[in-house]
């Protein structure tokens, strides 16, 4: 009986893990001029759409001592910047080219995407 | 006189922190204007008279601030503070990896079972476990916890996802058997705490992250090392007196003194003085080079002989260490092409591992043996535990990391991680001949007496090679043909002094001609009529041009002039055949002196490319590409940049050498600060090791995964044993890329 219901839940919860994990919805945030950045547990927001052309600047602020956070890239527009604690760091980028440029960690395990519109 | 000084203010948070800046700073006597800049935290006055330094720290204090003056930016202070946060937080992991680890010993000593007999009572009670697991768990894993939770808000998993899912699991377990042993022995388990599992597995995790974090630390320190070259000061001439001021205030054309021993603060061209400076920090060239008048000087250079002075030519940004350290920068946040996949998978890593631990879960809850909750709990905590993202996010970057780093040092610059990972797979290298492969500068390479005029015991004898320079040098001093420069350079290089030259003539064309103590000379081409010497068809078909010597119309010496080739030139073709590439040369000369020049370096006749115009170098450069059959291998060009610039943009990887302009660096992959030609081996070992490295990375970081999981959700491993591994993976990645630094490169 219990063998059964284990198996279930199981089931259940890595369908659950799916669901949370990659189904997400994707919010993405319109920039003009300067948009600020949340860096904790990940970027918030992720998904940043700025206009092709003109210089934006991103302002990073890291709230999470995760170590895994402390560097962001863009490694689309050659930049690496050192995020302190509690620091507001300002990234600026005059995009050249247009689409999806995912930035991220220095280690790859935490992403968001600029989008070139 | 007004002057502009502009510094940083710490500690502005707010608009109402400049206002308050403001007003301290125009309350300075003197200040006219102030202007402080929240987003870079600069401010700048603008004053009637020079305002020290003391005072303007004074007056932001007042406010509650703190200047920061000297600071060439903002990134200065930046990186202090970044230093001070790197400093703590390692301070702070290697005393939470000790406690813990201690904790952890202790409770392993008092509950597992051979070792448990020798240790005191107070060890073996499971109440005290608890308590010390409780402060592992909660104190030395906080971290874990805080990161774990605000990155589950955003609805993502990463590393310390597994560590605390795994850790809390044997934690909680441990926790409810120490308080309702009674449940667990009705259900027909032991009632046995695995305090020894959360607890290890925290500490070990611990003490790889300290180690992964102090090497991490030194894939950096060739950045480091560079912005560290910088000269603090200068010595400036105003007004005939000389001053000390910070390297910051130097403008251009501020004229510098520079003594022995010194550093040289910024880029500039020597107008007095001369001297030999060691350049190795910046170029990567070992020996120093001598310095004369008009000679350019770089900053963070350092004087070894002379005094001289200097004008400034290059200040801030502009300077070429500057520079160098921007493009270094640039480079480290780019990312490999081979970096993607890694990308791509750590992305859906960490969840899939989560799955992955569920489905072990059920899975010996089902079908293992008894006690089948133990197993399948212990098991679920292992492929947690063993499964290590970090390993794979660390692979690229931190070999990129030092790879750019080490070529830096030795003068090789890298534009990006894409150049640098196509150099190793570059199977053809063109070479511009001049300026490149040869110095760019006609010499005199060969004097030869006419021992026919000799033989004929006439006047006109001449005793010595000297002597034919000599009157040649004299006549040719009046001329400004190229060649002439060059006979007349080599002349004074032999420390000859000149004749007074009377009725000297330009013949256009032929050569120039001139009286000295009443003799006709002649220097130029062979004169109609006269006979040749056998001597200039050799000279010739070395691709030399040859310059013949009549004194009163007797054909008495010939001169050779050539661009030599570089000193280095044929060790650095030799070292790239060894390599298994395939070198090209590249010229607008004519074939003859082309194949010449190739004989004397060692390249095959067929791969020598003469007589094209610079124009057409690009249109070769593609046909070449278009010709390699392998589309793996890749093609590379070698200029010097200036007019280089759209052949190397041609080729896959373009190799700029000896400068540091802004079109070569922009058209090319890879810049050569120095001029020997051995930078370029350099570059293709440096790419080729770095690729490996990053291949070998890869390779144990997924092999690892890949072979592992699968034996932890077959329960072959204990999570204690899998906790160890995963700290060994990510340290032995970071070890491997500093590795590179040992290699020769």
């Amino acid at each position: 009986m219990d063998k059964i219901l284990v198996s279930i839940l199981g089931l259940l919860s890595i369908l659950f893990t799916y669901w949370f994990f990659f189904m997400k919805k994707q919010n993405t945030v319109e920039a003009s001029g300067s948009i600020n950045i949340l860096v904790e547990g990940g970027y918030k927001p992720d998904r940043i759409s700025i206009p092709f052309g003109q210089t934006t600047k991103l302002v990073f602020e890291r709230k999470d001592s995760n170590s895994c956070l402390e560097e962001v890239v863009l490694a689309d527009f050659k930049i690496k910047k050192a995020l302190p604690m509690n620091e507001k760091v300002i990234v600026e980028i005059t995009p050249d080219k247009k689409g999806e440029f995912d930035f991220s960690c220095a280690m790859g395990m935490f992403h968001g995407k600029l989008i070139i519109r | 006189m007004t002057t502009k000084r502009t510094f940083y203010i710490k500690g502005m948070y707010c608009a109402s922190c400049v206002y308050s800046n403001e007003k301290a700073l125009k309350a300075i006597k003197g200040v006219k204007e102030a202007v402080v800049n929240l987003n870079t935290g600069k401010a700048t006055i603008t004053a009637a008279m020079p305002i020290t330094n003391d005072v303007i720290k004074k007056a932001v204090e007042s406010v509650g601030y703190e200047a920061m003056i000297g600071a060439t930016d903002k990134e200065d202070s930046l990186d202090e503070k970044i230093k001070k946060e790197k400093t703590k937080e390692l301070k702070n992991l290697q005393i939470k990896t000790s406690v813990s680890l201690i904790l952890a010993g202790l409770v392993v000593w008092g509950s597992s079972p051979g070792l448990m007999n020798t240790a005191p009572m107070i060890l073996k009670n499971m109440v005290n476990h608890l308590i010390l697991a409780s402060i592992v768990q909660f104190w030395g894993a906080y971290d874990f916890y805080k990161a774990a939770i605000s990155s589950i808000k955003h609805r993502l998993a990463n590393m310390d996802t597994l560590v605390v899912i795994g850790t809390t699991v044997a934690y909680l377990y441990s926790a409810a058997v120490v308080f309702y042993p009674g449940f667990f022995e009705s259900l027909n388990l032991k009632a046995e705490p695995y305090f020894d599992v959360s607890t290890v597995i925290i500490g070990l995790i611990l003490l790889g992250r300290f180690f992964e974090a102090k090497a991490k630390a030194g894939t950096g320190e060739a950045i480091k090392k560079l912005i560290g070259l910088q000269a603090k000061t200068a010595r400036i001439v105003r007004n005939g007196k000389e001053i000390d001021i910070a390297i910051e205030e130097v403008k251009l054309g501020d004229v510098i003194r520079v003594r022995p021993g010194e550093k040289i603060p910024v880029d500039g061209i020597i107008i007095e003085g001369d001297s030999a400076i060691d350049e190795s920090m910046v170029t990567g060239e070992s020996m120093p080079t001598d310095k004369h008048k008009g000679d350019t000087v770089i900053g963070a250079t350092i004087n070894k002989s002379g005094s001289f002075l200097y004008k400034a030519t290059k200040v801030g940004k502009d300077t070429m260490l500057a520079q160098i350290i921007k493009l270094v920068e640039e480079a480290q946040g780019s990312k490999a092409p081979i970096q993607r996949l890694a990308d791509v998978i750590s992305s859906y890593f960490v969840p899939i591992v989560l799955m992955l631990a569920i489905a072990t879960f059920a899975g010996w809850y089902v079908f293992g043996p008894a006690p089948v909750f133990i197993h399948a709990m212990l098991n679920a905590i292992a492929v947690l535990i063993i499964a290590c993202p970090c390993a794979m996010g660390l692979a690229t970057p931190t070999a990129i990391m030092v790879g750019t780093g080490i070529g830096a040092e030795h003068g090789v610059l890298i534009k990006d991680a894409e150049s640098l990972e196509t150099a190793h797979k570059v199977k053809t290298i063109v070479f511009d001949k001049t300026g490149t492969l040869t110095k760019g500068q006609p010499e005199v390479t060969d004097i030869i007496i006419n021992s026919k005029v000799k033989n004929q015991k006439s006047k006109l004898q001449l005793k010595s090679q000297n002597e034919i320079l000599q009157l040649a040098g004299s006549i040719e001093k009046f001329s400004e043909h190229p060649l002439g420069e060059a006979i007349v350079k080599k002349a004074e290089e032999s420390k000859l002094s000149f004749r007074k030259v009377e009725r000297f003539k330009s013949i256009t064309g032929k050569g120039v001609e001139g009286l000295v103590n009443g003799k006709k000379i002649y220097v130029g081409k062979l004169l109609q009529g006269s006979k040749s010497h056998s001597g200039g068809e050799d000279l010739k078909n070395q691709g030399k041009t040859v310059v013949y010597v009549y004194i009163d119309n007797k054909l008495t010496g010939l001169i050779a002039i050539a661009d030599t080739i570089k000193d280095t030139a044929v060790e650095a073709v030799k070292s790239l055949k060894d390599a298994g590439i395939e070198v090209y040369m590249i010229t607008g000369d004519n074939k003859q002196t082309a194949e010449a020049i190739g004989k004397q370096l060692g390249i095959k006749r067929e791969n020598i490319l003469a007589e094209v115009l610079p124009e057409e170098k690009e249109k070769k450069v593609k046909e070449l590409k278009s010709n390699i059959q392998d589309l793996r291998s890749k093609i590379a060009f070698v200029g010097d940049g200036i007019n280089d610039a759209p052949a190397l943009a041609a080729s896959d990887v373009g190799i700029a050498m000896g400068s540091g302009t802004d079109v070569a660096i922009e058209a090319s992959g890879i810049t050569l600060v120095n001029k020997n030609l051995m930078s370029v081996v350099s570059a293709i070992k440096l790419s080729r090791q770095t690729m490996k490295t990053i291949k070998l990375n890869l390779f144990w970081a997924f092999a690892y995964n890949v072979l592992l999981i699968p034996v932890a959700m077959a329960g072959k491993i204990n999570p204690i044993f899998a906790s160890a591994a995963m700290a060994m993976s990510s340290i032995s990645v970071v070890t491997n890329s500093l590795l590179l630094k040992k290699q020769k490169i």
